[in-house]
């Protein structure tokens, strides 16, 4: 069997000013940036272009959520492609990216562009935009099940698995202050992340707990910005400037309940992230030690402690102890994650930020934050409840 | 710390359908109706009219005990609108029926920070516009 994802490779990366504003650009303007950097980072031409894709597509509404859909970026860009696609309701975050590779194995594209915008920082400023319902508003779809109980945010919904994990693992409140902390030492050397400052365990302590267990710090942070790739056919990504991020294995399977209330009893602790990351390792000779450097998602914190266990970095529930003092996963450690502040720190840019960052790192581009040891395989993933995809990129 | 019971904003509710509408409107009879296979007897949430472990089309709504174990609860500090009374409980709850029907609940009639996961509650109903929400309360609370 030969898999699709083997055959493909990032070759550019872009990404605007990311911000909390106040703005000057619009959504499309800011993503005109990231979109133009990379292409000319891929060596390549708005001619060259014959694929798009992003997450999760023109929301049409105010919250800045998906400000921004393919068809706007396409006439803006005036590119003529030969496949595009938005894409809500897939692996996470990480579906515009799955969904290429299967463009590219079909034929359809040489060279895709994808990326993701958010507006979000001004969009809050505008309103309760952060907020899933309003008072007297009737919900439709699957988070309609969370209407009437005052459900109002990503936060409350989402530290029901955040509780049941901490339950089941005994982890304690200072490991995973560590990924906060950790994170903002790694901002602090990013002259692009939006929150700088270094934090220390308490400071922590001393954040607002907005639902149990879930402090302040363990939040992303909204901003406005985005962030753009292009995802080549293998042969098509040897003629360009960069080293090529050939694209190892992914994991974009749902093989639990799909839905945000009723996923697995098993899967309530660890969230959607099990059998996406056996898909992965089934389709790659590497193993979880191989990887030099972790881009994990982290929406909440608890999202990137799911992941170190669930991608194999150590066992169930151990987490917190794989964690510990944080040297572990430092940048001079030996699994350095989220290694340009993370969306903690650095902006909330939905897994999109860490891919960006992978390719920093691969490419040797980190500056004051770059790994040591010339970092080769990159881990890579997205998560939310029954949302979770994850990938290995590698640098051959 | 003690909650405010659920007397604070409007309940945003949510948009029925046929297959949903017994779920949201059975507490107005003091019913918490879950849609059961007939064939088999598997309880489906959300409730629709296909049984996923017999294959029956024979799914209806029935009414369940109204107890409950807690499998997960959050404590919610943050006052996410103006007028939201804080702290107060959200929970998954299991039903003692079949514990893959889990629903999304507040926790009431107790201290916030005693809710907690294997907790034994059970559902009483509140109106919050054409919906009667599902609530939970301690076991003789």
């Amino acid at each position: 069997m030969e898999y699709a994802e083997k055959n493909t490779a990032i070759t550019g990366i872009g990404q605007s000013k990311v911000s909390r504003g106040p703005q000057t650009k619009s959504p499309l303007s800011l993503t005109i940036d990231a979109a133009l950097q990379a292409i000319e980072d891929a060596g390549l031409k708005r001619s060259d272009i014959d694929g798009m894709a992003c997450w999760p597509g023109d929301r049409g509404d105010d919250g800045g959520m998906g400000p921004v859909g393919v068809p706007m970026l396409q006439d803006a860009l005036r590119v003529h492609v030969n496949w595009y696609s938005n894409c809500s309701e897939t692996a996470g975050q990480f579906g515009a990216i799955f969904n290429a590779i299967g463009a590219i194995a079909a034929g359809y594209c040489k060279h895709v562009l994808i990326y993701r915008t958010m507006y979000q920082a001004t969009a809050r400023k505008a309103g309760l935009t952060n907020a899933s319902f309003q008072p007297g508003q009737k919900a439709k779809g699957n988070f309609a099940w969370y209407s009437p109980y005052h459900a109002y945010t990503a936060a409350v919904q989402q530290s029901l698995y955040f509780a049941r994990y901490v339950h089941e693992s005994g982890i304690k409140p200072e490991q995973v202050a560590m990924i906060s902390v950790n994170q903002r030492r790694n901002a602090s050397l990013n002259p692009a992340a939006v929150y700088r400052t270094p934090i220390t365990l308490d400071d922590y302590f001393n954040s607002p707990i907005i639902s149990t267990p879930l402090r302040i710090y363990d939040c992303d942070v909204p901003i406005d910005g985005a962030t753009a790739i292009i995802l080549s056919r293998l042969d098509c990504a040897k003629d360009g400037p960069n080293p090529v991020l050939r694209l190892e294995a992914v994991g974009s399977s749902m093989r639990y309940r799909n839905s945000w209330t009723q996923l697995d009893a098993e899967a309530l602790a660890t969230q959607a992230q099990p059998h996406v990351a056996e898909m992965m390792w089934s389709r790659t000779d590497l193993k979880p030690k191989d990887v030099d450097v972790a881009e994990l998602y982290d929406g909440f914190s608890f999202h990137t402690i799911n992941w170190l266990e669930n991608f194999g970095f150590c066992k169930r529930n151990e987490a917190g102890d794989f964690i510990g003092d944080g040297s572990r996963i430092a940048l001079e450690g030996e699994l350095p994650i989220n290694t340009n502040g993370g969306a903690l720190s650095a902006g909330r840019m939905h897994a999109y930020g860490q891919v960006h960052e992978a390719c920093v790192q691969l490419w040797g581009r980190g500056e004051a934050r770059q790994v040591p040891g010339d970092p080769r395989v990159a881990g890579l993933s997205t998560a939310g409840g029954p949302l979770a995809g994850a990938f290995l990129m590698v640098r051959d | 710390m003690t909650q405010t019971p659920s007397t604070g904003l409007p309940r945003p509710t949510p948009q029925l359908d046929i297959d949903t509408e017994p779920f949201w409107t059975g507490g107005k009879d003091g019913k918490l109706l879950i849609h059961r296979c007939q064939d088999c007897g598997y309880r489906v949430h959300p409730p629709t009219t296909f049984c996923p472990t017999c294959d029956g089309r024979n799914v209806i709504p029935e009414a369940v005990s109204g107890r409950g174990t807690v499998v997960s609860c959050t404590v919610n500090h943050k006052q996410w609108l103006p007028g939201l009374p804080v702290p107060y409980v959200l929970a998954f709850v299991a039903i003692e029926e079949q514990d893959d029907v889990r629903l999304v609940t507040n926790i009431t009639h107790c201290p916030a920070e005693d809710v907690h996961i294997g907790q034994k509650v059970e559902v009483y109903f509140e109106q919050a516009a054409d919906i009667w929400a599902p609530l939970f309360k301690p076991v003789g609370a």
